[in-house]
This record gives C-alpha cells, structure tokens and sequence, in this order.
C-alpha cells in the first residue's frame, strides 16, 4: 500500500497535474481572499474560502480521472492485482496519493488566517476549522472522481463523467428549491424513482423478476401510504435533497462559525461509501 | 508446483477456458502452445489471480490462489502479453517500485534490483524513462519485473514478441538459466521456440487441453510409420522391379522429379524394419543409382497442426457465419474486425516463416 501511495504521489509530481492543481486553487483563493480579507477587510477567511468551491468542480476531475483508467489501458492493473497486495490496500493508497495532493493546497490555505490576524482581529479557531471541513469536503469531490475513474478506460469520459456529477451534487441543495413541495408532488417523484430503479436494477442483473418485483413492492407501499397517511408526503423530495447536499454541510461552518459534526459524519460516510463501490468495481471486472 | 484443476472460464456465452486440468512440477520449463485466441493468456491470468475462474481452481505451492491470494502470488513473477509498465518512471525507479511492492525484504531490495538489471541486461539503460525504450528493452524491463526477488514460478505470456533474432536467444537462453532454480511456464504460439526451449508442452485448443507432453513424445505419438524418400535414377519399371522385391514395403508411390530420367520415390514400410541396405544393394544390382534417400520424420508442426485441425475447420466454419451476416447486415463492418484481420495474417506469416526454419534445421540434422 505504502508502495502505490509513493509511486502515485510521485507520478502526481512528475505528470505536472499536482503542481498545476495546487497552483491553480492556491491562485484562486488569493483571489478570493484579497477581495474579501485584504480589501474588503472581511475578519473571516473562512468566507474567501467557501466562494472558491466551485472551481474544484474544474479542478478534481482532473486530478482523479487517470488514478484507475490509465490503469486499466496501459494494462499496469495486471501488475498490481498480480503482486501481493489486496485490492483494498490498491484503492486506499491511490486514494490517499490524491487526497495529499489536496492537502498541500489546504496547508498553503492556512497561512491566510494569520495574515488576517496582522491587519486585526483573526478568529483563528473557527478559520482552522473551515479549512478542515473544506478540505473532508474536497475529500469527498475526489472519492466520487475516483468511482467514476474505475469504471471506464477513458480519462476524457472519467474527467467528464465526474465533471458532471460534481456539478449535479454542488447544485443539488439549490435545485431542490424548485421541486413541487406538496404531497401529490413527491409522491409522483417516488414513483418515478422507483421505475428508474426497476430499470437500473434490471440493468445490473438481468433479471425482471427481481428488479420489477423490488419496484412494485415499492410503489404499492407508496400508494397505500400517500392514501392513508398523505402528510408523510409533505415536502418528502425536497427534504431529502435539502439534508443529502454536500454544500449545506460547508455552509455552517464557512458562513455561520459552527463546526457540524453530523456534517463531518456524513462526509466520511460518503467516502467510505465511494471506495467501498469503487473496490466493488475494480473486484467485478475481474470475475466478469 | 502448480495444480490447475477443472478450470473454466467464460465470458457471457463464450468459454474462453473450458476444463483445464493439468499439474506443473518444480524445475522444468513448460510451454503453452495454442493459436491466437486459444485461452493460454486467459489461462495465465487466471493461473496468477488477475482475474478470477467460473469454476475451479488454482493452487500455487499449496496455496488456493482464491483463498491466500498474497501468499500464492508471492510465489510467482507474471510477465504479461503486454509488459505492465509504467512509461513515465525510469528503469532503475520501476523496478525499486516493483520490489517494494512483491514485499521483499528492504536490506535485500538493491541487490534483487541490481540482480533482475543484470540478468535481463538492463544496466545500461537504468537511469532511463521507460517511455523513451524501445520495444525489446520494455520487454526486457518487464522480464526483469517478472523476475525481481526470483520467485519459485515465473508465467512468461509470449515472452520473445517483438525482439530480434538476437534478443530472442538472449532472452531464451535467460529462460535456460532461470529454470535451474525455477519453474518457467511460458506461452507461445511461435512452434520452434517452444519445441527449442521447453521441457515440457501443453498444446492448448479452444480452452481445452490437446495434448501434453515432452517433445520427443509428441513427435513419437504421430510417428506411426515410416516413410522413406528417394530419388532415384532408372525408368519407372527397374524401380518397380527392385521395390516389389522388398516385402516389408507396404505401399509406393512413383512420380517424376525435376530432373530428367530421375524418379522422386515414396516409400511407406511396416514398423520397426529397416529396408534401407536392402533398397542399396538392389538398385545397386539394377544399375540404378541412388541420389538421395531419407526417412522423413513428423516434425512438431504436423502434431500441432493435427491436434488443432478441428479448431481450424471451425474457425474457417465461424468465419463462413460471420461473412453471411456482414453481406445480411450490407455494408456495415465491425472496426475490430478490420483491425484483427492483418494482424492474424501477419501472425501466420511469422509462424510460417519460423516453422519453415525449424523444418529446415531438421533436415539437416537428418541427412
């Protein structure tokens, strides 16, 4: 593990792509915190900080679309699954290889709340706490780009795919606001959830039976519950979409100083979530 | 020593592995040999738990390959069809990469780098990117990977593709040695190298198991009866005169050669009989000289050729299927068709050429 955690930090730095990620979201967030700390003379890095995190919806795609397709078509995974080591300790160290990258780039970010303290009063505490939260967030961003890395053989296809998830996932929280919020609203939206699920399910096995079976068990328990307890189905989507966003989690503690634990929860959840599909992937392609 | 029993392999409704059962000993070199597309890198990667089986299994020194899966690969160097390099590393990095990784000890790992460079002759070209070698320096690179720690089994997939003559005795004679302290499995669909090189071969046909067993064997097994070539001076009838005078002599065919008044002579005999003085002197009595006579042997091409003759037919019959629905489906041609046909030829014209030299060489060794 050891072994591939050294060689990917290496190839990072020598591929030129960690110099220019680090580079362009340390240039970006002096951005940010001259216009908001220096200029504006806002006392909260933590406000700079949380405007820049759409540029990582740019910037994580390219960090995390070759760690696994390169691999696979340069045929180098013949190596690793044939040496003596697990494909959990694989993962975990490409894994980590990536998340120091980001980690060089979070280090550089605290010098900023010292700056700040030079021109007045810093709020040291809770700038240092925003870093780490951004930085399990971005964390995050790059577990999802390696999923979605594993599942093809082509780095344009990875750096688009998880391009547009990202995207998808950042917009999530303020998309939700345009969903219907009464009853009959998500109600429709579960049914139409669970037909997708029946089609992804047949999808993976093949099997019309189990996928359509699972769906309509689905959705008669839905119409027996919005006809018999319809509130359950008051504002039911947007709820869900409102408390599974990655942003809102961010926003506590970059906007209103409070370090949410449930948030950080969640967001180690989704990681180990991600490798544990991305194992998952690489595990299947082997028995296919 | 590796058991390999009932393995199968299959992709959607296509087995690629069908049945294989078979037992490799300690110190020998084994050869797979197989057309293109016969299960022998399917077998390979299974053999060394790249990918998994649909049914049965592997055991590599006792170890389940499934089950201890770190302990069995420990055991083993793999060297795939395509070298698994990574082309933005140098030499001398890949290969420390590579130690680290197959878990050998840290006091020992510059001295098994420096061995796997040395034996593969890598040196010079140690403080290189990989990216920057040619084609027979990757693949010595990728020998030295398969190597690094000296593993009790070393898989070779077409180890000599790509090399010139010169690297390819190289690299055969670094398989020689290595089977000293070694097991060596290697695959190839070249016949005179495998017949050159192993001890051992397996002739792999449609994923299942045609035959196995040393050269010498498989060259006895076609060898039913003996047949003698002759060229010989003299008409039609003197020959026929001298040859019915042989009993042991079971059948003849007499056709005219190149040159003028000389007859080509073909002559089959029972087993275990020796005609050859008898033929002598009784040309010799009708003044009909003897310009050449040779017993000619099968050679391994005619074994392989006859245990894989039902996959050709097949081949030719799927192809037959194909060409139907390519003129059905009009003039819509799958690119991967396009691109695998040259290359198939291509294969053959070097196999052709190769087993040509081979036929050649026991000639010689013959007359």
């Amino acid at each position: 593990m050891l072994a591939i955690y050294r060689r990917e930090l290496k190839s990072y730095f020598t591929s030129m792509i960690g110099p220019i990620f680090i580079a362009v979201a340390v240039i970006f967030t002096g951005i940010y915190f001259m216009v908001y700390n220096l200029n504006a003379g806002y006392q909260y890095f933590s406000y700079a900080l949380g405007s820049t995190l759409f540029i990582y919806i740019l910037l994580v795609p390219i960090l995390t679309m070759r760690s696994l397709s390169e691999e696979r078509r340069s045929k180098t995974d013949q190596l690793l699954l044939t040496s003596p080591v697990t494909v959990n300790q694989m993962i975990i160290g490409k894994y980590l290889a990536m998340i120091s990258v980001f980690a060089i780039a979070c280090l550089i970010f605290c010098i900023c709340p010292v700056i700040v303290t030079f021109g007045g009063a810093g709020h040291l505490a809770s700038d240092y706490a925003a870093i780490f939260m951004f930085f399990v967030c971005g964390c995050v961003f790059i577990a999802v780009g390696m999923l979605i890395s594993s599942l093809t053989e082509s780095q344009v296809i990875a750096a688009v795919g998880t391009l547009g998830i990202l995207l998808f996932l950042y917009f999530m929280s303020a998309l939700s606001g345009y969903i219907p919020t009464t009853a009959l609203g998500s109600f429709a939206g579960c049914l139409i959830l669970l037909v997708l699920l029946c089609l992804i399910l047949y999808f993976f096995t093949k099997n019309w039976l189990v996928s359509g079976g699972i769906s309509a068990v689905g959705i008669v328990a839905c119409v027996v519950l919005y006809f018999t307890k319809p509130e359950v189905f008051e504002n039911l989507l947007p709820g869900i979409l409102e408390n599974l966003s990655l942003t809102t989690k961010l926003d506590t503690i970059m906007y209103t100083f409070v370090l949410d634990f449930s948030g950080l929860f969640y967001y180690l959840s989704v990681i180990f979530v991600m490798l544990f599909l991305t194992v998952q992937v690489v595990q299947k392609r082997r028995w296919s | 020593m590796i058991e390999v029993k009932n393995l199968v392999k299959r992709y959607g409704s296509h087995v690629a592995v069908d049945h294989l059962s078979f037992r490799v000993e300690d110190g020998q070199i084994y050869g797979f040999l197989g057309a293109n597309g016969a299960g022998k890198s399917t077998t390979m990667n299974i053999m060394t738990g790249y990918i998994g089986a649909t049914e049965g299994e592997v055991l590599i020194d006792g170890h389940d390959i499934l089950s201890e899966p770190e302990e069995a690969k420990k055991c083993i160097g793999y060297l795939p069809e395509l070298p698994p390099l990574y082309m933005d590393m140098k030499v001398d990095e890949y290969l420390n990469f590579v130690s680290e990784l197959k878990k050998i000890d840290k006091n020992k790992r510059s001295e098994y780098v420096k061995k796997s460079m040395e034996m593969t002759g890598l040196l010079p070209v140690s403080g290189r990117l990989i990216r920057n070698l040619s084609k027979g320096y990757r693949q010595r690179v990728g020998l030295a990977q398969a190597i690094m720690g000296m593993p009790k089994i070393i898989i070779l997939d077409e180890p000599t593709v790509g090399l010139d003559p010169k690297q390819i005795i190289e690299i055969r004679d670094l398989i020689r040695s290595l089977a000293k302290n070694h097991t060596v499995i290697l695959s190839s669909h070249i016949l005179s190298e495998v017949s050159e090189v192993c001890d051992h071969i397996m002739i792999i046909s449609h994923g299942k198991l045609a035959a196995s067993d040393t050269p010498e064997n498989l060259m006895k097994m076609m060898d039913t009866s003996h047949t003698l070539e002759l060229l010989v001076k003299g008409s039609e009838e003197q020959i026929h005169e001298v040859v019915d005078g042989v009993d042991e002599i079971t059948s003849v065919t007499i056709k005219p050669s190149d040159e003028e008044n000389v007859m080509a002579v073909s002559l089959n005999m029972k087993e275990d009989t020796d005609v050859r003085e008898r033929l002598f002197y009784g040309f010799a009595d009708a003044r009909c000289p003897i310009l050449m006579m040779k017993s000619s042997k099968v050679s391994l091409e005619d074994v392989f050729m006859e245990l894989t003759a039902d996959d050709e037919k097949a081949r030719k019959e799927r192809e037959a299927a194909e060409k139907e629905e390519e003129d059905l489906s009009g003039e819509f041609m799958d690119a991967s068709m396009k691109e695998d046909l040259p290359g198939e030829f291509a294969d053959a014209a070097q196999e052709e050429d190769l087993s040509a030299e081979f036929t050649e060489d026991t000639k010689k060794e013959e007359q």
